[in-house]
């Protein structure tokens, strides 16, 4: 019993962090149909400059804003000035954004050195809270809760205004959208701010978990794709299932088939790839 | 007789023409090729190597035994593939006498058959892997680091003697490196009469060890694991997160808390006991002075990958003095390399067995908080010990390279 409520556990936090990493990216293909490899990027770039910001400052809090709204600029610098120019030519934009990973792996390299970092956390958040045999790291307690929040919210913006369904225009029909007088650009701008924001919080929040080190970019990209293929690209409700999904699959596949732990993570994928190929949340 | 004549005036303006030095002497510089990771996940610990050899060249002013010295640094990414290339073109392109490097294993055991082919001799002051230096060991390579089982041999029996632990879990990097260190560790820790009751290996890359953490069996005397780098500083932080470290003590092989990773550690590190061949506090006064200008120009102790490449550079240039700078005679400087006999090694005394492994002191470490930073405080030394420990080189070479399945886990 023990084992089957922490591992439970364990999977919904390491899914929680993978949400804020695939909420973005989905949002980003929903509307702008790019497979953006520098997703993985984001996350690593939010790390370390959360590192730097609670070295300087000692706000975590202040990290996590500092960390998002820094690479989200960085976000909207790469869509307006390089993306934006090869609209439509779907293989030039992965091989862009592939070449933009690799130049914001050494950047880090340069400025942060290459020694493996965890970012501080609050007092409050270290240690764990324990009931009978069972042991719940606080900061486990703290990351599903930020995702459930960030879930939350994302979900009141998309559903529930004017905003919200203009992007939703945008990821249904762009022709359509652009015809009603949607501006399709500055929608696409805003949709990939966001999407790195929410990466590079995932950074901030994952830096005192999984830590911040060169890597770690290339590590979590794939896991974040097969939340979205699994989920459905462009669908929120596809990335929260698919998050879980993935989290869970990797907990209890490493947990109870060591061996195994990438075949239980990757052929539930296929099945559920043959089966829906749109993913369970995807629209043809 | 003109043509005796003729003989001796050729003979003559022969003598007259002969080099009054040693060949080598007109040959410039000596060339050190270094292979190291400069980019990729691995640039870090690279960057140690290069800060070592580079302090102790400049030490030196960069001559050694009356001759100049150059040093040509490539980056080998950590990858066997650009590996192979940079030594080539260190090799064919730039002319090197000598290699240093790699960091990798990969990239130690990928390189290997091409610096045979090559007859250039190399110094690997990093690559552990047990076969560089038994099964498939090369006569042009020379390691001044360590073999991976090295210290876990005399560990093992320690642990079990002074600690008294009986019943252990194993958990480390599913590669040769893990398996291999885990290993030597296993072996005399039962041979004393402990036992190994679990060996876990998660994929490389594990960014949450949850599952493993929740798996680990709870009914044993401490758990021993094998990390290093990021894997190690994540692997510490969650064990202590999950609430073990109030349960078991973590002990484990050297690289978990070596400085590189030390230094970004914090208290869950306290209390765990590792063994290697260095630690930056060492107290030897070869030591102090290496750690003390180290620390002085890069602002950090030194880590077993600064102080080996260090090494690398004091065994040659021993091996150079006694040759009297010629490293052109192959051979013969290989030989002199292979008698290096250093007694003031940061690490401390060291010598070559007659495979190209040192022999050296083992040390037990436990860190602990001194002057508000964490250090491997050397709570126990193993003089002289060597790659096969107590057993018979035949003996040893007869048994298959120590791996996932070997020792064979008989109490999982």
């Amino acid at each position: 019993m023990e084992f089957w409520v922490i591992q439970t556990f364990n999977g919904l936090s390491y899914g929680a962090l993978l949400f804020l990493l695939a909420s973005g990216l989905s949002l980003i293909f929903g509307v702008m149909r790019i497979v953006n490899l520098a997703h993985g990027s984001y996350f690593l770039l939010g790390g370390y400059v959360g590192l730097s910001v609670v070295w300087r400052t000692g706000s975590f809090a202040l990290a996590m804003l500092a960390g998002g709204l820094a690479v989200a600029l960085i976000g909207v610098g790469m869509e307006r000035l390089f993306l934006r120019r090869l609209q439509k030519q779907e293989l030039a934009q992965v091989l862009m954004t592939m070449g933009f990973a690799l130049i914001f792996q050494d950047l880090a390299l340069l400025i942060w050195g290459g020694d493996p970092y965890s970012i501080p956390t609050p007092a409050w958040l270290t240690g764990s809270l324990r009931a009978g045999e069972l042991v719940f790291p606080r900061y486990r307690l703290f990351v599903i809760a930020v995702a459930a929040a960030i879930a939350l919210v994302l979900w009141l913006f998309l559903e529930r205004t004017r905003a919200g369904a203009v992007i939703r225009a945008a990821v249904d029909d762009e022709e359509m959208a652009r015809g009603v007088g949607i501006n399709v650009a500055a929608v696409s701008m805003g949709v990939f701010a966001l999407g790195a924001f929410l990466a590079a919080l995932g950074g901030v929040v994952g830096g005192g978990f999984i830590g911040v080190y060169p890597g770690s970019d290339f590590e979590i990209l794939p896991y974040a794709f097969v939340v979205v293929i699994v989920g459905g690209l462009g669908s929120l409700e596809g990335a929260i299932v698919g998050s879980l999904l993935v989290g869970l699959l990797d907990n209890f596949g490493k947990a109870l088939f060591p061996e195994l732990s990438y075949f239980t993570l990757f052929a539930p994928m296929a099945v559920i790839l043959a089966l829906r190929p749109t993913g369970l949340f995807g629209r043809a | 007789m003109r043509r005796t004549l003729g003989i001796v005036a050729l003979v003559v303006a022969g003598l007259l023409f002969l080099p009054s030095t040693p060949a080598w002497a007109q040959k410039g510089p000596i060339k050190v090729g270094m292979l190291v990771p400069q980019t990729g996940p691995l640039a870090a610990n690279g960057k140690d190597m290069i800060n070592a050899l580079e302090l102790f060249f400049e030490e030196q002013k960069y001559r050694l035994a009356g001759r100049d010295i150059k040093l040509i640094i490539e980056d080998d990414e950590g990858k066997p593939a650009t590996g192979l290339t940079k030594a080539r073109g260190l090799v064919e392109g730039q002319g090197v006498h000598l290699i240093t490097g790699p960091l990798s294993a990969a990239v130690g055991y990928a390189v290997a058959p091409y610096i045979d082919s090559k007859k250039v001799p190399a110094l690997y002051p990093i690559v552990s892997g047990e076969d560089i230096t038994q099964r498939k060991r090369s006569p042009y390579i020379v390691r001044v680091g360590w073999s991976s089982g090295q210290p876990s041999h005399p560990f093992g029996k320690w642990v079990y003697d002074n600690l008294k632990y009986r019943k252990i879990a194993m958990i480390g990097y599913d590669f040769a490196f893990g398996w291999e260190v885990a290993a030597g560790f296993h072996r005399t820790f039962e041979e004393a009469g402990g036992q190994v009751v679990q060996k876990l290996w998660p994929p490389l890359g594990t960014a949450d060890f949850g599952p493993y953490l929740a798996q680990l069996r709870r009914d044993v005397d401490a758990i021993y694991a094998v990390f290093s780098g990021a894997d190690a500083l994540r692997f510490a932080k969650q064990f202590a997160e999950a609430g073990l470290k109030e349960r078991l003590p973590l002990i484990g092989g050297g690289t978990f808390t070596d400085e590189h990773v030390l230094r970004s550690m914090g208290d869950e590190a306290l209390g765990i006991v590792t063994a290697l061949h260095y630690s930056a506090v060492v107290g030897t006064p070869a030591n102090r002075k290496f750690a003390q200008a180290y620390e002085a120009k890069y602002k950090q102790a030194p880590s077993y990958y600064a102080e080996g490449t260090y090494v690398a550079g004091v065994a040659l240039k021993a091996a150079l003095e006694a040759t009297g700078g010629d490293i052109e005679s192959v051979d013969k400087f290989l030989a002199a390399l292979r008698r290096v006999d250093l007694s003031d090694a940061p690490r401390g005394p060291m010598r070559f067995d007659d495979y190209g492994n040192p022999v050296q002191n083992i040390y037990v470490r436990k860190v602990e908080k001194v002057g508000g930073r964490l250090q491997n405080t050397v709570i126990h030394t193993f003089p002289n010990i060597s790659q096969f420990w107590t057993y018979k080189a035949e003996d040893f070479l007869k048994n298959p390279v120590y791996s996932r399945d070997y020792p064979p886990c008989k109490s999982c």
